[in-house]
């Protein structure tokens, strides 16, 4: 089953610029206990210079496994097929060694955890200034030094002399994940990819990481993909959303619309289930069920058995993403036709 | 009101009654080749010792001075005989019961002993904790050889004291290795649920802690099974196990030894027995480490 | 009017510090009266979760009382204390590991009915009557936590709080690993339970939203100490703490003042003198560096740890610190 994207695919763009990079039909596979385990299926979607897109889903909706086939991360544990455009060249088409020189430069990876993604036997600045020389953007040491130094006063790092010469250890997450950051941005990537980069966060820290996001794709132009689970981060920064369900785009387009005017039952359930000021107690809208486990195979519709609005055509025929208007695309053929209901929610869950 | 989830399992199980599909997950952990035949050679090795009056085909004390030091393949000899012209195949058949008898008592009564003042020190801390695992310390310092040689000859040969010898000096390894995985496990989120539960440390230590900590005790107590072997085979050979006439793999090696440079293919018997039993039993802790490291395991 | 006897669970002054010299919790009092819910939020290093183990005894304060239906909870021993925890139970932060890994559901619950004595042949039908209760099955009872969902395994862990008919649980961080759509299910059944059995929670959250949605009081913490005490709705509506309002601008969607968090957590080992806050607060004062404030009354119900909330400061003009914007003038409305 598979959720085509084909037709809608080329939808004329908001903006006049051509998309920096645009991803079709991706889909990845892996092998587990000698069985294939489908985790990313047909999904498509556009990225433009200086927008931020975030891909929004729960465990299991295949949202990371999408940013690193992306950025072929997975290396030969993963089957990616499909299409990953950035400018003219297919990054899945790419040798290992082209591949490599793009990673860090053209396209850079903001990872979750910035404990595991920071060297904790070297200091800092001189793991920036090493990405800094091995993609031949600084010449030498001092050179490279003096530009890390910058980056880290562009990350918002006060004190940036003293943080070059610190270890991870001896900085907060907040600053680590800045440090991280800064190294993602070093070679000034078209296209920055943060996989949940503020959930180990606290709140606090989270929102001065989401406003130098904005502030950095401002200055640099850099698109930004986002992964996250949150969907208040989500309304936070996006410009576009897809949410992810099962390892397919259930809905996209313009944060606003998907965000205020949702119209696929997951994306509904997904925002009543946010428990918001004023809501009496015992009364979010919960979805029955659990996310189903990634990989997990479908005849249907993926959401149908948890959906409040499904018919039994549901079950059977698999929905393709149905235009709503304009820019804004979902999965969900009872919800968005002639006749839809603007709701849906299925009541025995409360 | 909150509703049910669907009852989920490992891939493929779905729709798989409860005791169906933990079979099926059970079934997924599997003792590795090697450790199956090891396991076999262990089973073989205890029917021939319990069968030994059965299979024997000599008399394994009483010798025929006339067909001394037969060499391996004589009619009637499959394994030749010693220098006093007793059938080594049925010494060895007997020689199992008290070799294999010293290799497992000892871990047995040293899992005991060793596992509860293991646990005892993992889960009591302060000062409990230090006075048990220094003493055991001290023991622990000797050289386990020279120990069990000082404690077997100052209680006499025989092959209880050997017994007695090597299940004293085996506590402390057993005791160590139940320390550090209570310490491991002492520290698991599940037990702060099960010490605001209410119930008593006893009660936690056996139904919390035990089921944790067992399958790394049985391997590596397996794994001593063939060290405690070795052992008691050297305390005969020391003359401090078993007594002759009575046969044992450690003495007959012994007994064999001045026929080094005349004989030297039956000296090889008794030691290959050994060296194959201890082999086997290592090879089965081996694979039981494996058959038990699953998921059930804590993080 | 709340009476006395309505207070179930009681904390005085509680302190800890731990050997790498973080004080953890710095002088931390609460109560929960029957039938509610106190909140407890905070960010990481707050002192929250230490405040919890201390409540239930899985660590020792250093100083300070805890009283639990009127009895001393931190001098009770043997018979006891176990009498107390069978009406104190907990709700543990991470499903996937708060079970015995090698132990089917059913006797993990099945534990904690031994501990108190309950007839053994009466075992199976209270699981099972305690798994329906949750929304599982008997078969989730027989099953082994890996081979459950985390949505599950919470759902198990409520099963097994109340087990021995609690009368206070505590949940630590109880719906923060969960996915947001589980999380609802899992609220929505701790407020069925409360509403059924008339249990009191001391919910323990660095989720805000969370926080105020399930809880009727909550408490603020920074650093090891209480810096707000309201009801929800009036922290969500009229927050004292210069931290409270901070905190509650920094959740993504917030669409109250704009006040962005300033400078980086300090070392928690080393804290500020005087009012920890000090070093990230817009409306800092001299006074702040010399003097801790204290818990004062702000409103009715509401209570606050700042010098700005000091009734002589609020009698003379405020606008001392002239720069800012105006600072909490909550007397003047009441």
């Amino acid at each position: 089953m598979s959720v085509s994207a084909a037709p809608t695919a080329t939808v004329p763009a908001t903006s006049a610029e051509s998309p920096v990079l645009r991803v079709e039909s991706l889909s990845t596979s892996f092998i587990r206990r000698g069985k294939p385990l489908q985790a990313v299926r047909d999904v498509s979607f556009e990225l433009r210079a200086g927008e931020t897109l975030v891909l929004l889903g729960e465990s299991g909706s295949g949202k990371s496994v999408t940013a690193r086939s992306i950025l072929r991360l997975h290396g030969k544990q993963a089957t990616v097929t499909g299409s990953v455009m950035l400018g003219d060249v297919d990054l899945l088409t790419l040798g290992d060694a082209p591949m490599r020189n793009l990673r860090g430069s053209r396209m850079a990876l903001v990872p979750q955890d910035p404990n595991a993604s920071l060297d904790p036997l070297r200091r800092v600045g001189h793991q920036i200034a090493e990405v800094l020389q091995l993609h031949g953007i600084s010449s030498s040491r001092s050179v490279a030094r003096a530009r890390a130094l910058e980056l880290l006063s562009l990350v918002g790092i006060p004190d940036p002399p003293r943080v070059f010469a610190s270890y991870p250890h001896e900085l907060s997450g907040g600053m680590r994940q800045r440090v991280a950051i800064a190294i993602a941005i070093s070679c000034e990537p078209t296209v920055l990819i943060a996989d949940e980069p503020t959930t180990a966060l606290d709140v606090t820290v989270q929102a001065q990481i989401l406003r130098l996001f904005q502030d950095l794709q401002h200055r640099l132009s850099t698109a930004l993909l986002l992964v996250t689970h949150d969907v208040t981060v989500a309304a936070e920064i996006a410009d576009r959303v897809g949410v992810m369900y099962a390892g397919q785009i259930v809905e996209y387009g313009p944060a606003t619309e998907v965000l205020q005017r949702p119209r696929h039952p997951y994306t509904q359930a997904l925002l009543g289930a946010l428990p918001l000021p004023g809501m009496a107690r015992g009364s979010l809208r919960a979805i029955s069920g659990a996310p189903p486990v990634a990989g997990t195979a479908f005849s249907g519709c993926s959401f149908a058995d948890r959906c409040g609005a499904a018919v039994e055509s549901c079950h059977q025929q698999a929905p393709v993403l149905i235009t709503v208007q304009r820019d804004h695309r979902a999965a969900c053929p009872v919800l968005n036709s002639p006749s839809n209901p603007a709701d849906s929610s299925k009541e025995g869950s409360r | 009101m909150a509703t049910l989830d669907a009852v989920s399992g490992p891939p493929g199980t779905a729709g798989l009654s409860t005791t169906r599909r933990r079979r099926a997950t059970s079934n997924r952990r599997r003792l590795p080749i090697p450790a199956k035949i090891a396991g076999v050679v262990v089973l073989l090795l205890i029917a021939v010792a319990l069968a030994a009056p059965l299979l024997a085909p000599y008399d394994p004390v009483a010798g025929q001075l006339g067909s001394r030091l037969q060499p391996i393949g004589s009619p009637g000899h499959l394994l030749g005989t010693d220098g006093q012209g007793r059938d080594i195949l049925s010494r060895l058949m007997y020689g199992a019961r008290p070799s294999l008898l010293a290799g497992i008592t000892p871990v047995v009564v040293s899992g005991l002993l060793g596992t509860t003042l293991g646990l005892v020190a993992g889960l009591a801390g302060g000062r409990t904790h230090s006075v048990t695992m220094r003493s055991l310390d001290v023991l622990y310092a000797f050289p386990a050889v020279l120990l069990a040689i000082a404690i077997a000859a100052a209680l006499g040969s025989g092959i209880n004291n050997s017994i007695i010898a090597l299940s004293v000096i085996l506590i402390p390894p057993v005791a160590r290795v139940t320390e550090s995985e209570t310490a491991r496990i002492r520290s698991a989120d599940f037990m702060e649920s099960a010490r605001s539960s209410g119930a008593g440390w006893l009660a936690i230590a056996v139904r919390q802690v035990l089921p944790n900590i067992a399958p790394a005790v049985v391997v590596y107590g397996t794994a001593l099974i063939g060290l405690s072997l070795v052992y008691a085979a050297g305390l005969s050979y020391l003359g401090l196990g078993i007594s002759p006439p009575n046969a044992e793999w450690g003495v007959m090696v012994s007994d064999m030894q001045k026929y080094l440079y005349t004989a030297p293919t039956l000296l090889l018997v008794p030691a290959v027995a050994i060296l194959i039993a201890s082999v086997a039993f290592n090879m089965l802790g081996d694979g039981l480490r494996d058959y038990f490291n699953v998921r059930t395991d804590v993080r | 009017m709340i009476t006395r006897s309505d207070v179930l669970l009681d904390a005085t002054d509680l302190q800890k510090t731990f050997g790498n010299g973080v004080r953890a919790a710095d002088g931390v009092s609460l109560q929960v009266r029957r039938g509610e819910t106190l909140g407890v939020v905070g960010e990481s290093g707050c002192g929250k979760s230490t405040t919890a183990k201390m409540i239930l005894r899985l660590l020792k304060p250093d100083s300070g009382t805890i009283t639990f239906g009127g009895q001393n909870l931190l001098s009770a021993t043997g018979s006891d204390l176990r009498a107390l925890r069978r009406r104190l139970q907990l709700v543990p932060q991470n499903p996937q590991t708060s079970f015995n890994p090698r132990l089917i559901i059913r006797s993990s619950i099945e534990f904690n009915l031994r501990a108190h004595n309950y007839a053994r042949s009466g075992w199976r039908d209270r699981v099972d009557g305690l798994l329906t209760r949750v929304g599982l099955t008997a078969e989730h009872g027989d099953s082994f936590p890996h081979e459950m969902s985390g949505g599950q395994l919470q759902r198990a862990a409520i099963a097994r709080a109340l087990a021995t008919d609690p009368e206070l649980v505590v949940c630590d961080e109880a719906v923060s690993a969960l996915d947001k759509s589980v999380q609802a299910q899992v609220l929505n059944l701790l407020a069925d339970l409360q509403q059924e059995l008339g249990i009191s929670y001391l919910f323990i959250s660095h989720d805000l939203s969370v926080v105020e949605h399930i809880s009727d009081r909550v408490l603020v913490m920074y650093l090891g100490r209480v810096v707000e005490e309201a009801s929800a709705e009036t922290l969500y509506t009229a927050p004292g703490h210069p931290y409270t309002r901070t905190l509650l601008s920094s959740a993504p969607g917030y669409t109250g003042e704009h006040l962005p968090p300033q400078g980086e957590p300090p070392n928690p080992a080393d804290p500020p003198s005087g009012c920890v806050f000090r070093t990230r607060c817009p409306w800092v004062m001299d006074r702040c560096v010399t003097e801790r404030p204290l818990l004062g009354v702000a409103k009715q119900a509401q209570y606050v740890a700042c010098h700005l909330n000091d009734p002589h400061l609020r009698d003379t003009t405020i606008s001392s610190s002239s720069v800012l914007t105006e600072p909490i003038t909550s007397s003047s409305d009441s």
